[in-house]
């Protein structure tokens, strides 16, 4: 027998927390889903590595969400008792890994953006997320040379491999805005110095993500139309897809542990 | 008042001694306290305390270290020990003792690069084969067998290494 959903108790800071830990878990999954099935064995040890160090990032930044709300909510309940409407993840975090070029360039676009935002985290007023910020940042820099050492071997290599790439970001890249998108409940976080503001670090990822697509004889695309929801819960039909795989064991048999 | 204070540091050198021992199961070689993931030990009239510190964010090992201190404290005599996770200040290899760098060479594995900077990590590695000791060596993945190493080759003997990564 299936059992409910939770309640949250959404705070803005407990939005804000819940926000980039469901990036994380929900990025971290779709790496996963690799597990044995990257082009090679070295590769599926870096996806299975990248997806590791996302599962604790969101394991972290989940615990602290619960700490914050106090309503008995612990980083499990968060993972596997919230429907769909209730994750707050990035769009781009949720897309399908589809081939190999898609899957790099969906974490180019979010390391290149992450690595930026965790080193910039580390100033946070809040002492938990800065300490979270402080570790995230270094794994983050990690896989933002890896993914951009390979946008330039897929972007730069066969025909094949080139035009896959090209797809790959002409596809993805009307979701990378969201990343840089405030709300009024952000808003209020970032003048009391708890977060960052996202638009400072726009000039600087644009930089970064250029130089790469650049070298990788790539072009971005010109289309600046953004597409936003996932930071409400409104989502693309995948994450309902992953989400059943993700949670059918404690949605089939509630409270399981081993 | 002398006696007690006395007994209480002796009581945490034996419960700190007693958790330093852990060795960290992917590397058994190498100590918690070797690692720098053994922050502090605090004995109080409510039991004994053990900070630690993660390595990576999500290291499996972590869980497993927990348990074992758990269990090494218990051996001594200390009834439900407390482990605490720490996040501030994050762990960096620059915590690895000297002695941890040599066991780890001894191991196989190349010990992390000194400096731990942005530097470090985005800049030329130079990192010497723990075999044969050459420095023409090729880095061959990034991620290695665990979050924390990398895999790389030595050109002089020709073997596969670890390299446990600047962090």
């Amino acid at each position: 027998m299936a059992i409910a959903s939770i309640q949250v108790s959404e705070t803005p800071l407990v939005l804000y927390v819940l926000r980039r830990a469901d990036d994380a878990l929900i990025l971290g999954h779709r790496l996963s889903e690799w597990c044995g099935h990257a082009p090679m064995l070295e590769e599926d040890m870096a996806l299975a590595n990248i997806a590791l160090d996302l599962l604790g990032q969101a394991r972290e930044l989940y615990t602290y969400a619960a700490k914050v709300e106090g309503k008995g909510n612990d980083e499990d309940k968060f993972s596997y008792l919230r429907d769909v409407r209730q994750y707050r993840n990035l769009l781009l975090a949720e897309q399908p890994n589809g081939d190999f070029a898609r899957t790099m360039v969906r974490q180019f676009f979010y390391s290149a953006f992450a690595d930026l935002y965790w080193r910039a985290m580390m100033t946070s007023s809040d002492a938990t997320l800065a300490a979270i910020a402080a570790k995230s940042e270094k794994e983050s820099a990690y896989h933002l040379r890896h993914t951009s050492e390979w946008i330039v071997r897929l972007g730069d290599g066969t025909e094949e491999s080139h035009a896959r790439a090209q797809h790959a970001i002409d596809e993805l890249w009307a979701f990378t805005g969201e990343m840089f998108a405030v709300d009024d409940s952000e808003r209020a976080l970032i003048d009391a110095g708890v977060a960052i503001d996202p638009a400072a670090l726009k000039s600087q990822w644009q930089k970064t993500v250029a130089g790469v697509v650049n070298e990788a004889t790539l072009s971005l695309p010109t289309n600046d139309w953004m597409q936003q929801g996932g930071r409400a819960g409104r989502h693309s039909e995948h994450l309902g897809h992953l989400l059943s795989e993700l949670q059918s064991l404690q949605r089939s048999f509630p409270g399981a542990t081993w | 008042m002398v006696t007690a204070a006395l007994d209480e540091s002796d009581l945490r050198r034996r419960a700190w001694d007693a958790a330093a021992r852990v060795v960290d199961p992917e590397i058994p070689v190498l100590t918690i306290a070797d690692l720098g993931v053994l922050r502090q030990v605090t004995v109080t009239s409510d039991g004994v305390e053990v900070a630690i510190t993660p390595t990576y964010s999500g290291c499996p090992a972590m869980n497993m270290i927990a348990l074992e201190i758990e269990l090494a404290l218990e051996r001594e005599g200390f009834a439900k020990p407390k482990i605490r996770t720490v996040l501030s200040p994050a762990w960096t290899t620059d915590w690895m003792s000297e002695d941890g760098r040599r066991k780890l060479r001894e191991y196989g594995i190349a010990p992390p690069q000194a400096a731990n900077s942005r530097r470090a990590l985005f800049g030329v590695q130079d990192v010497a084969c723990p075999q044969c000791g050459s420095s023409n060596t090729e880095l061959l993945s990034e991620f290695g067998s665990t979050s924390c190493k990398a895999l790389w080759r030595c050109k002089a003997c020709r073997e596969p290494f670890d390299y446990f990564k600047c962090h």
